[in-house]
């Protein structure tokens, strides 16, 4: 292999990869894919295609996604947010595939998404150990976005999402959203 | 530019046509319980639990979707002989359009004979109570089942699995907390899961009778032993009953069929709502 192209290659998935976090997630428009921990594989490879009017990259990329709940009608969109994304840029040999194992886990989003999460008055998961079993009415500590309590407590384990809980804070009144830990 | 797909080529395809089967029904149960608890959205006894069912149709149904996509991509590797073998599983009204088996057309073309799902999911929501048992029951065997899907021989299969069993693990919860809340609540929520039970236990059997192609996959490496998982998910089951005040009925006898396409009256009800789009609009694309 051309290690000139190696060198182009890599930063040309340098490149993607911080494209990448212009691709929000729709229902939290904070949040970044990158942020989420769902873009999982980034390759580029060599292909003479011939480009859009001449200019722009020649490069393939195959990008590779991971759901995070399995019904979230969030990710057809998020696969076509980063194709189109990856199209503004001159692009046209692009691969969008959905990896289902290693399964995708809170663990996987950044301390900067679990950051932004809470500025827009999400609570973030919590480490998962605390409270991913079957058993049953476990309380699970979750601090309230707003005025950092503790007293808070669970409305309903399922929310307006798919991957969330609504909670309420007993210091501060408010009600919130709880990113489930998965 | 390059078609998008929507699931990894399998590394390790199931073998033969039982495998396709093992698939169908695995998607079939999660779909059809799926539309099952759909139909309380809107109706739910309050908002967070109109939410909650909802949130878990939505699961299964996510589920599904996978289980479908990996159905079809297995089909259409198929040999012209084993394509031929499985003919019987597959939609008519599909065939007449000529282009690769997809996700939709499993789910929305085939008739009641084709549907390879237990009886339970398919019975009427009933009362919250009901709705709440059957829950119980399917979510307590699907947790088993799926944590041992995990060591499947087959990657995709134990891949799915491995997603789903979180989710599942809400719904187990979900669920047992409900059974508890209900039997061990007013006299009128406990009158309500008792004649749940009566109707909802006869269909509880099923799940832990295995049909051919369920042992051929559990001989080929795929698939898992359902006969196994009984004692546990019995174990679940009285845990649950005590705190919730209910007793385990004896009776052992157990309505069965669903797994060999033959259902209950309910499943054509099911399918004619579900299916209605798809096939007055035939080959439609949003």
């Amino acid at each position: 292999m051309n290690t000139n192209n190696d060198h182009i290659n890599t930063s040309i998935e340098e490149q993607i990869w911080r494209l990448l976090e212009e691709v929000k997630d729709p229902e939290v428009p904070v949040l970044s894919v990158l942020d989420l921990g769902i873009v999982r594989e980034v390759k580029v490879s060599d292909t003479e295609v011939p480009p859009l009017g001449g200019q722009g990259p020649k490069a393939a990329v195959s990008i590779t996604i991971t759901p995070t709940y399995s019904g979230c009608p969030a990710m057809d969109v998020i696969s076509m947010d980063i194709r189109l994304k990856l199209i503004e840029k001159g692009y046209r040999n692009i691969t969008v595939k959905q990896s289902l194992s290693p399964a995708w886990t809170t663990d996987w989003m950044t301390e900067e998404g679990k950051r932004k999460l809470k500025a827009f008055g999400i609570a973030p998961p919590n480490p998962k150990q605390q409270f991913c079993t079957t058993d049953m009415f476990r309380e699970e500590a979750v601090q309230c976005p707003c005025c950092n309590s503790y007293h808070t407590e669970l409305i309903s384990e399922f929310g307006s999402t798919a991957c969330k809980s609504m909670y309420r804070c007993l210091d501060c009144k408010e009600a919130f959203d709880y990113f489930k830990c998965h | 530019m390059i078609e998008e797909k929507n699931s990894d080529t399998p590394k390790f395809p199931l073998r033969g046509t039982g495998g396709l089967a093992y698939v169908l029904q695995l998607a079939d149960n999660a779909l059809i319980l799926g539309q099952r608890n759909a139909e309380w959205c809107g109706h739910g006894p309050v908002l967070e639990q109109d939410i909650a069912i909802t949130n878990i149709s939505l699961d299964l149904i996510g589920q599904a979707r996978y289980l479908y996509q990996y159905a079809a991509t297995l089909y259409n590797g198929f040999s012209v002989e084993e394509q031929h073998a499985v003919n019987a599983l597959l939609p008519r009204p599909w065939k007449a359009f000529n282009r690769e088996l997809q996700e939709d057309d499993l789910g929305m073309l085939r008739e009641e004979r084709q549907f390879l799902n237990l009886l339970i999911t398919e019975l009427p929501k009933g009362d919250w109570a009901q709705t709440t048992l059957r829950q119980f029951f399917f979510s307590a065997f699907q947790y088993l089942q799926y944590t041992q899907l995990q060591n499947s021989t087959d990657e995709q299969l134990a891949a799915i699995a491995e997603k789903s069993l979180n989710e599942v693990a809400y719904h187990l919860r979900w669920s047992s907390e409900g059974v508890i809340r209900l039997g061990d609540g007013t006299e009128e929520s406990n009158r309500r899961i008792t004649a749940a039970l009566e109707e909802l236990w006869m269909f509880t059997g099923e799940m832990f009778a295995p049909v051919a192609f369920e042992t051929q996959a559990v001989q080929e490496g795929y698939g898992v032993d359902v006969a196994s998982l009984k004692e546990s998910w019995l174990n679940r089951v009285t845990t649950v009953f005590e705190e919730a005040t209910l007793t385990v009925p004896k009776n052992t006898w157990a309505q069965s069929g669903g797994k060999e396409g033959k259902h209950t009256e309910h499943l054509g009800y099911l399918l004619t709502e579900m299916q209605y789009l798809q096939r007055t609009y035939p080959n439609a694309v949003w």
